[in-house]
């Protein structure tokens, strides 16, 4: 079978309409299995109104915990430990503890225990259309998103394998750090959402050098695009230097915000709206993007 | 004092209403220090306008293998936790750089001692004064680099003796957000009444009682009342600090990195309000006090 190619869609900025966007984007894209890889928000599956196949725990990096039955207050674990996370009274705390083991491994007496524990749940499902669809919740403050990413895309990919789909189509965290590297790596596209303000252009700078580092295509849309026509047009020309394809510029719809209550996209909404008139062309020119790859 | 302005989901307006809030306690006489902890797309700089006076690199350790001295036992990567290392029979262990979180076991363990380290680095931390003559301070995550909890860290470290410290959290619940929000006086949640708005909020507030920190929260473009959001308040016993209506005239001034409470006047009772209200519900002052 076919390759099967990779298209993730982040913001730099969050906030900026990545979800209703893919939202309205797996509507549209047949033969597709959809990914939420922004695990520690994610949203996609309150458009999507999934039914859960299967749910896989995440298990997180690991915590140290000081036995103070055992502990006979050498010190060694407060020297050793460059986090500062064990008190004076040999208490770990966990906020600080970054999960390396040094005081499990060096503590003279044995008093630490470093037990890993359930960061998370990835679950395998089936959207309102009947699409494969997998996405994963961390639990509040936990650590390791990056892998819960990779768990994500790892069980899209076996999902596409299975039923041979050509395509994955992943919704990514904001940010350029380790959750959305994670996201990115090997993605053959990488479309960027943004919005026409001032922190708009500047975060898309760094997402699109981001993107450009992983070798991957770029395509920007701009949404919410008449807040300021100007800086639409700014993003616009910063494209054609950059070699990323505009997408399209989305007119701000309040009934985007409708369609979010509603549970389901614009494109069911308002179907006659500027904006679904927009994703709809975003959609084809996608569609002729990852053809030709 | 320290305020962190969070959210949970990104876009909510974060960064409006800690630019703003920092915005009106300068020019109410008070001291006011910045710090931008979203380190991987930092914006409080594109409104405060700072001029910049100092920037430093900023670095995490790694180690660096002294391969004379190597046996190839291979303890070092048995060790690591980050599979930042990786031993091979005959040659010394391969170092990756991007999954090291400097933690320095593998010198520790090295029964040869052929562990050395090195600084690596991760990004840049600038400071300097901005409009109101607030202290400001942020960190730019190199672009390419996962590490964002280093960085925030130290950005935190160099908080410095101003009576506020407003801390600009990045979106999103995971580790930055902990590293950003640990041990601050009261934590804002900026959210919008919307269902992927209240989704991610509800975590981000279990992060901040799971960390004990006080909260308020500030509802931004609010339109007709969003049922859910109201519920879920009055369920869980938070606080309204401030509901920042619907107004296309701040996205505009937004965008083009206007301070609002300065662009239309208007806005500056709410913000004093906001001030005062994050003042009762810590119990303390935010406009009047001495450092």
């Amino acid at each position: 079978m076919n390759k099967i190619r990779e298209v993730v869609v982040v913001s730099g900025k969050g906030g900026t309409g990545k979800t209703s966007v893919v939202g309205a984007l797996v509507s549209l894209l047949t033969n597709r299995v959809a990914a939420d890889c922004d695990v520690d928000a994610a949203n996609l599956h309150m458009i999507l109104n999934p039914v859960i196949l299967e749910e896989k725990e995440f298990i997180g990096g690991k915590k140290a915990i000081i036995d103070p039955l055992k502990c006979t207050g050498c010190g060694t674990c407060r020297e050793v430990c460059r986090f500062g996370a064990i008190s004076e009274e040999y208490a770990v705390n966990h906020r600080s503890c970054e999960g390396c083991g040094a005081c499990y491994v060096l503590c003279p007496a044995g008093a630490v225990d470093f037990p890993s524990s359930l960061a998370g749940s990835c679950y395998i499902c089936r959207d309102k259309d009947g699409g494969p669809f997998v996405y994963a919740e961390l639990l509040p403050g936990e650590e390791n998103s990056g892998k819960l990413v990779a768990m994500v895309r790892n069980e899209a990919r076996v999902l596409a394998e299975q039923n041979s789909i050509p395509l994955i189509v992943i919704d990514g965290p904001p940010g350029i750090g380790c959750p959305v590297i994670s996201s990115m790596t090997g993605t053959h596209v990488a479309v960027v959402v943004t919005e026409p303000t001032i922190s708009g252009l500047h975060d898309l700078e760094r997402i699109i050098d981001l993107a450009r580092f992983f070798e991957c295509k770029t395509g920007v849309i701009v949404n919410k695009s008449d807040v300021n026509p100007e800086y639409c047009k700014r993003i616009e020309d910063y494209c054609l230097t950059k070699g990323s394809t505009f997408l399209g510029a989305i007119p701000y719809e309040p009934k985007i915000t409708e369609a979010q209550i509603q549970a389901t996209t614009i494109l069911d909404s308002a179907p006659d709206s500027e904006a679904s008139e927009v994703i709809r062309m975003i959609h084809k020119k996608l569609v002729e993007i990852v053809e030709e790859l | 004092m320290n305020i962190a302005i969070a959210s949970g989901k990104g876009g909510t307006g974060k960064t409006t209403v800690a630019v703003n809030l920092a915005y009106f306690l300068a020019t109410s006489g008070q001291s006011v220090q910045y710090l931008d902890c979203d380190v991987e797309e930092p914006n409080g700089h594109l409104f405060l306008k700072p001029r910049i006076e100092s920037q430093i690199s900023a670095t995490v350790m790694v180690p660096k293998i002294i391969e004379e001295k190597c046996t190839f036992c291979g303890e070092c990567s048995a060790k690591c936790q980050y599979n930042a290392l990786v031993s091979l029979p005959k040659i010394s262990p391969l170092v990756f750089p991007g999954l090291c979180h400097g933690c320095g076991l593998c010198i520790h363990v090295c029964p040869e001692d052929a562990i050395a380290e090195d600084k690596r680095e991760i990004g840049r931390i600038e400071e300097g004064r901005g409009v109101q003559n607030i202290a400001f301070v942020h960190g730019i995550l190199n672009v390419g680099e996962a590490m964002a909890v280093p960085l925030i860290r130290q950005v935190r470290a160099r908080g410095g003796d101003a009576w506020v410290h407003i801390i600009d959290a990045p979106p999103g619940t995971a580790c930055p957000l902990v590293a950003s929000i640990g041990d601050v006086d009261i934590v804002v949640m900026v959210t919008e009444p919307t269902p992927f708005g209240l989704h991610d909020l509800s975590i981000a507030v279990a992060v901040a009682e799971k960390l004990d920190i006080p909260l308020g929260l500030v509802i931004n473009r609010e339109r007709n009342g969003f049922l859910p959001l109201e519920n879920y308040i009055r369920e869980h016993r938070l606080e309204v600090l401030a509901r920042i209506p619907e107004d296309r005239r701040i996205a505009e001034r937004y965008s083009e990195g206007e301070i609002i409470v300065e662009a239309l006047p208007e806005y500056k009772a709410l913000f004093q309000d906001l001030a005062r209200a994050i003042g009762e519900a810590f119990g303390k002052a935010v406009i009047g006090g001495i450092a």
